[in-house]
């Protein structure tokens, strides 16, 4: 029988950040600091193509041009990008043929993170890349989805394999100078997915990336890629946790996402990178640019995030709508407890017409967190009969945190129609009182609520996500409430 | 001046005139003004006019109106102007106490308030310098934001004149105060205009404050009012705005509302180049509460941005406010709300919508609803839309016989009276619905006097149904 | 089973019960009567543990345990239950969830196991069944969007899942009209049992035609002023709470 997600609750007992422990593994590093020399380094050791490495250097100068952000309704100490180590990798003894051949400690990482390697143990069904700190470990069926001409493999793999493929996508969605965080990520970026869904395939199995940060000092700055091609079909799942440290750790990623004519990619992701303490100590700054474009016509891009770590998020998974008719979705729980900040939402771009897009987005506050919802709703001249509707609420856990919604509408098209709601609220005495009768202790019956609150968004995750990420709610609220 | 490219330094000309000026304003303003005008002006000089690359001006350029080599009028010109022609269009029934502005300058009528006895002022922010020191230096000066606005900024450095009302505790004013603002000059003119309102406790004031341009003139107002509403007090505010398409109106109203204090303000924007509104409520005492509401319809160029922020800084306050506009023709539109509610304003009840239709292909708007809450025991909902008339109701229209055109007229003017509705003097409201109607069926576009001017009689409109049967 | 000694009552100073005295014995149904206003539900809010109240003097005790130290879900636990009088939505929580959550923490207090997902969907469906609820309902949201009729049933088809041995029906027959009261009271009439006990507190004697009561109290300005057998019920229809306001 599948694992009840009912019994969830159950089984929480311990609000800690369960993921921070340290794997001891040797590791190959670049000198800190950024530099066209770690570049060039980072280059080197993926051996990669004269026109990669321009396309680094290229970012790197634009990026030196460039300042950070501050539009955000976030604060954080001065970030030293000297101080980073932009390249960590676990030493490799040599070419990987097996699984066996995986350093022990890191079979045990991933173990350990409830994440298995070994094929035959898999019994849901899924593919797993896994990235530690810069390198991908270990990708999993990469064989058996061959066989129907799908690639899964790690970035630099890809790089390797199909560098035509790589060079045709790469920094079309997201170029090299869209933002600060994305220049520094064009500059240095170490490893992370590729995934290329062939015409008219439809991907049989989940497919998902599995991040961690180990190393100290590290910032990790992944690259997604996925394409999916003429009437493909692909969901793919991207998980995240990092040790405890009492620094703060730069992670600044990229998604790419293409979706061609009649294709359709979802992208979940469940983000639980190390939130810092209770003091707002440590934890990950998450600087991340993800984003999609429905080129074809009909195509669409669905995101479906449940954020509940890092100490700051900035990040707004966008569609860009370009084929008529072609549809995007954001569909978003993030939670902020203690100290954490997060500036998140969505922006869908619409170009095409009859387009489509919805945002469901319901933000969870409590202890002395700010939570923001900000997204972008564009309806350019092009954009005839276009749709959008948004709904963002936010629920209060006390009266320490902050909840905010800055939703931009644009609209160039009178045959448009954009929508947007919103909602602020607590959980009410009397929703407490009523479940306290039941017998169910108020932090079960918080859980519970806030399970029911997010409910339009989990129900979009995969199965196997959505247990993981229920349970990630009902813990990072733990205490929330005295 | 059309066909050549002169780039006139607007920035330059103003802060040469307060080096110009500031030693006059000294020998009659109070020492604490004079700092207040200093400190302005260093601010204004800092930041200069806003531009595009600001959050907060992102979507209206200032560029192009303020390239004209503006005059600064720096006393009153009441010679120049008709003042007959100017007041000959009081509504019949329309019972107010007129007061006028010309060019940022009051002009002296010589009549009298009935309720003047009870102690209600109304005159000149000049005479109230001299003559009402003691409100002047309670507030003048003191809810007006100078950082980070750096148009109120230059408003308080160079502002001379305006309109300054004071109603004291517990009298209810019966008459409607009229403020008509002009412009009308032979050159450009960059007029700022400062107003002062103080109700007392308990009482209560109905004003109505008209912005219209005489000619086709480019004016640029920057226009400051501070409003009080002491205890319990009652403002109804209405800000009607019809000014001529070569011109700006940049109007910042600072309400402050103090305990079980009720504000309604409705900004009602018939035509004008370019009208930017910021309204700022502040709830600074338990139980007050304000509706905050706009309508505006725009064509051709023209160009509407509409502010409000509304802070919550104590708890069992409520607000609501509904913005409303259609655009048509190359017209923009933008609207930013901003809600805040701070840490401990519990039990705070905060709605803001803001719906808009566009009716061509090239009319654009931006819509920015921000909710900033602390308070976890509240109540704050917002919404925003952008859509066109309904198709079944149009179709429901037309199944009745009634032609498209009108149809859609009807339609565009039962969206606009949500707003118009909601005007509590009756004879106002009709006079509003009268002129919305018009506006919609394109008869007025410069309306070249006070909106409340009627000496042409307009045909009665060809959709006069009863709402309520729809 | 249940016994209230002397029981006073406030809210923000106003004192709403003024002496309550209540002994419920198993097997018995005790009905609370009287006009609105005089503390029923404030009693049975009390019984519960709602902290709005503030007890300023007497005891209830509940099978030997002294209640008033017991914070709410312990209360339950022990078996106390609460049909409320206007049961709160709990939004994208579906009563599965919902009962399992609760099932499972009254079972943790007492030391069990959680109960096994199927027994525990077996247990769901015969308790429908027996209470004659169609479908649906399970899946649906807390309250949510629930008839003023369907969200009573389901307080009665909570009470059946969770079996109480003390079970505290405020105003349950309220907005209900004639088949739906049908419904609840059969649910209750097959729940009963030797070895527990209903409360229930009504302003009509109409659901105690179909509930028969033990013991009827009436209820008046936070006193009981008279208690008697199920006839007192009939006398009150008849002669209406002015008779007890007189006699008052």
């Amino acid at each position: 029988m599948e694992k009840d997600p009912n019994n969830i609750l159950d089984e929480v007992t311990q609000g800690e950040y369960k993921y921070g422990f340290y794997t001891d593994i040797e590791m190959e590093t670049a000198p800190k600091g950024l530099s066209e020399d770690t570049i060039r380094f980072i280059s080197a050791k993926k051996n990669e193509p004269e026109w990669l490495l321009e396309y680094r250097l290229n970012a790197y100068r634009k990026w030196l041009g460039m300042t950070e952000p501050t539009w955000a309704h976030l604060h954080h100490s001065p970030i030293n990008y000297q101080d980073i180590i932009y390249y960590a990798a676990p030493k490799k003894k040599k070419e990987l043929a097996s699984l066996d051949e995986v350093d022990p400690e890191l079979i045990e990482t991933f173990n350990k993170l409830g994440i298995s390697l070994e094929e035959q143990k898999r019994l849901t069904g899924v593919a797993v890349d896994a990235v530690i700190d810069s390198v991908s470990v270990k990708t999993t069926f990469s064989e058996t989805l061959e066989k129907q001409g799908i690639i899964f493999c790690s970035f630099s793999e890809a790089v390797q394999k199909v560098p035509e493929l790589v060079k045709q996508y790469l920094g079309t969605v997201v170029p090299p100078d869209d933002n600060y965080f994305a220049a520094l990520n064009s500059a240095v970026f170490s490893d992370g997915s590729f995934c290329y869904i062939p015409k008219g395939v439809r991907c049989p199995i989940e497919l998902s990336t599995y991040f961690r940060i180990n190393a100290a000092n590290t910032g990790q700055f992944e690259r997604t890629l996925i394409i999916g091609d003429e009437g493909s079909y692909v969901s793919y799942m991207e998980g995240c946790t990092a040790p405890m440290r009492d620094e703060n750790q730069l992670h600044a990623a990229i998604v790419e996402i293409i979706a061609l004519k009649d294709a359709e990619v979802k992208y979940s992701t469940v983000q639980n990178w190390y939130p810092g303490n209770k003091l707002g100590e440590g934890g990950i700054y998450n600087f991340v640019t993800k984003r999609g474009i429905c080129k074809g016509n009909n195509s669409k891009i669905s995101w479906t995030q449940v954020e509940t770590g890092s100490a700051i998020t900035w990040k707004y998974p966008s569609v860009v709508l370009m084929g008529d008719h072609s549809v995007g979705e954001f569909y978003s729980v993030a939670v902020t407890n203690n100290y954490q900040q997060a500036d998140t939402g969505s922006k869908m771009i619409h170009l095409g017409k009859n387009t489509k897009s919805t945002i469901i987005s319901k933000g969870i506050s409590a202890g002395y967190s700010n939570n923001s919802y900000r997204g972008l709703v564009k309806m350019t001249k092009r954009a005839e009969n276009a749709r959008n509707f948004s709904q963002c609420d936010s629920l209060l856990l006390g009266d320490k945190c902050g909840a905010h919604t800055f939703p931009y509408i644009k609209t160039e098209n009178k045959t448009s129609i954009v929508e947007h709601e919103a909602t602020t609220s607590k959980i009410s005495d009397d929703q407490l009182f009523y479940c306290n009768q039941r017998g169910i202790s108020t932090e079960s019956a918080i859980g519970l609520i806030v399970n029911g609150y997010a409910r339009e968004v989990l129900k979009q995750l995969p199965m196997e996500f959505a247990v993981e990420a229920q349970k990630l709610l009902s813990i990072s609220l733990e205490g929330s409430v005295g | 001046m059309d066909g050549t490219n002169t780039n006139y330094n607007t920035r330059e000309a103003l802060l040469k005139l307060f080096d110009e000026r500031i030693a006059t304003y000294a020998l009659s303003d109070s020492p604490e003004v004079i700092t207040g005008r200093r400190e302005a002006i260093a601010e204004f000089a800092r930041a200069g006019f806003p531009h595009t690359k600001l959050e907060k001006w992102r979507n209206t350029d200032l560029g192009r109106v303020l390239n004209n080599g503006f005059t600064f009028p720096l006393a009153p010109l009441a010679a120049d102007v008709d003042l007959e022609e100017i007041f000959r269009c009081e509504v019949p029934g329309f019972d107010t106490y007129m007061v006028a502005q010309l060019n940022g300058w009051f002009i002296e009528r010589g009549n009298k308030l009935a309720q003047a006895s009870q102690g209600v002022v109304v005159c000149s922010m000049e005479e109230a310098f001299e003559k009402h020191a003691d409100l002047i230096a309670v507030h003048y000066g003191k809810y007006t934001r100078v950082n980070n606005n750096s148009l109120s900024a230059l408003n308080t450095a160079l502002a001379r004149d305006g309109v300054f009302i004071y109603v004291p505790d517990n009298v209810e004013v019966n008459e409607i105060v009229q403020i008509v603002n002009l412009v009308q000059s032979a050159y450009p003119v960059f007029v700022q205009p400062r107003n002062l309102v103080i109700l007392g406790k308990n009482s209560s004031l109905r004003l109505v404050h008209c912005d219209d341009s005489v000619d086709d003139q480019v004016g640029f107002i920057n226009s400051v009012s501070e409003v009080v509403l002491s205890e319990n007090a009652r403002l109804d505010h209405y800000k009607l705005q019809n000014k001529n398409d070569r011109s700006a109106l940049i109007n910042n109203v600072f309400f402050h509302l103090e305990a079980g204090a009720n504000l309604s303000t409705n900004a009602i924007s018939l035509n004008g180049g370019l009208i930017r509104n910021e309204v700022y409520v502040r709830l600074n005492g338990r139980g007050s509460h304000a509706d905050i509401l706009g309508v505006y319809l725009m064509d051709r160029d023209q160009h509407i941005d509409n502010q409000v922020f509304v802070d919550h800084a104590v708890p069992d306050c409520t607000s609501n406010e509904l913005f409303k506009g259609i655009l048509d023709d190359q017209a923009s539109g933008v609207f930013n709300g901003h809600i805040l509610v701070r840490k401990d304003a519990q039990r705070t009840n905060a709605y803001q919508n803001n719906k808009n239709i566009l009716i061509s292909d090239k009319a654009v708007i931006d819509s920015k609803p921000f909710l900033e809450i602390y308070a976890d025991d509240v109540k704050c909902s917002h919404g925003a839309t952008v859509g066109q008339l309904d198709s079944e109701a149009m179709f429901y229209l037309r199944s009745r016989g009634i032609n498209a055109d009108n149809a859609r007229m009807l339609l565009m003017y039962a969206f606009a009276a949500e707003i118009v509705n909601k005007i509590s003097i009756p004879k106002l409201k009709l006079r509003i619905d009268d002129l919305v109607k018009k506006r919609l069926r394109g008869e007025l576009s410069i309306c070249d006097q006070c909106v409340l001017h009627c000496n042409s009689r307009e045909q009665k409109v060809s959709f006069e149904i009863d709402m309520s049967k729809i | 089973m249940l016994s209230i000694k002397n029981l006073r009552v406030s809210i923000e100073g106003k004192e709403i019960l003024k002496g309550i005295n209540l002994e419920v014995r198993p097997g018995e149904v005790h009905a609370i009567m009287g006009p609105n206003g005089t503390g029923k539900s404030t009693l049975a809010a009390v019984i519960a543990g709602r902290d709005i109240f503030e007890v300023e003097e007497g005891e209830i005790v509940f099978n030997g345990k002294n209640l008033l130290e017991m914070p709410v879900e312990d209360r339950a636990s022990e078996g106390i239950f609460l049909s409320f009088q206007y049961p709160v939505e709990i939004p994208g929580v579906s009563i599965t969830n919902f009962m399992r959550t609760a099932v499972n923490e009254q079972r943790k207090y007492h030391g069990l196991d959680p109960m096994p997902a199927n027994e525990f969907l077996a247990k769901m469906e015969e308790k429908k069944r027996m209470l004659d609820i169609h479908a649906k309902l399970a899946n649906r949201s807390v309250n949510e969007g629930f008839s003023g009729g369907e969200k009573k049933k389901n307080e009665i088809f909570q009470l059946a899942m969770l079996e109480p041995t003390l079970a505290i029906l405020d105003e349950t027959d309220s907005g209900l009209d004639i088949d739906a009261l049908k419904v609840v009271a059969n649910g209750v009439n097959k729940l009963r049992r030797p070895d527990n006990a209903f409360l229930v507190i009504t302003h009509y004697q109409r659901l105690l035609e179909y509930i028969v009561p033990d013991i009827v109290h009436v209820l008046f300005d936070g006193r009981i002023v008279r208690s008697g057998g199920k006839e007192l019920a009939m006398e009150l229809e008849e002669k209406g709470y002015e008779w007890i306001r007189s006699e008052a």
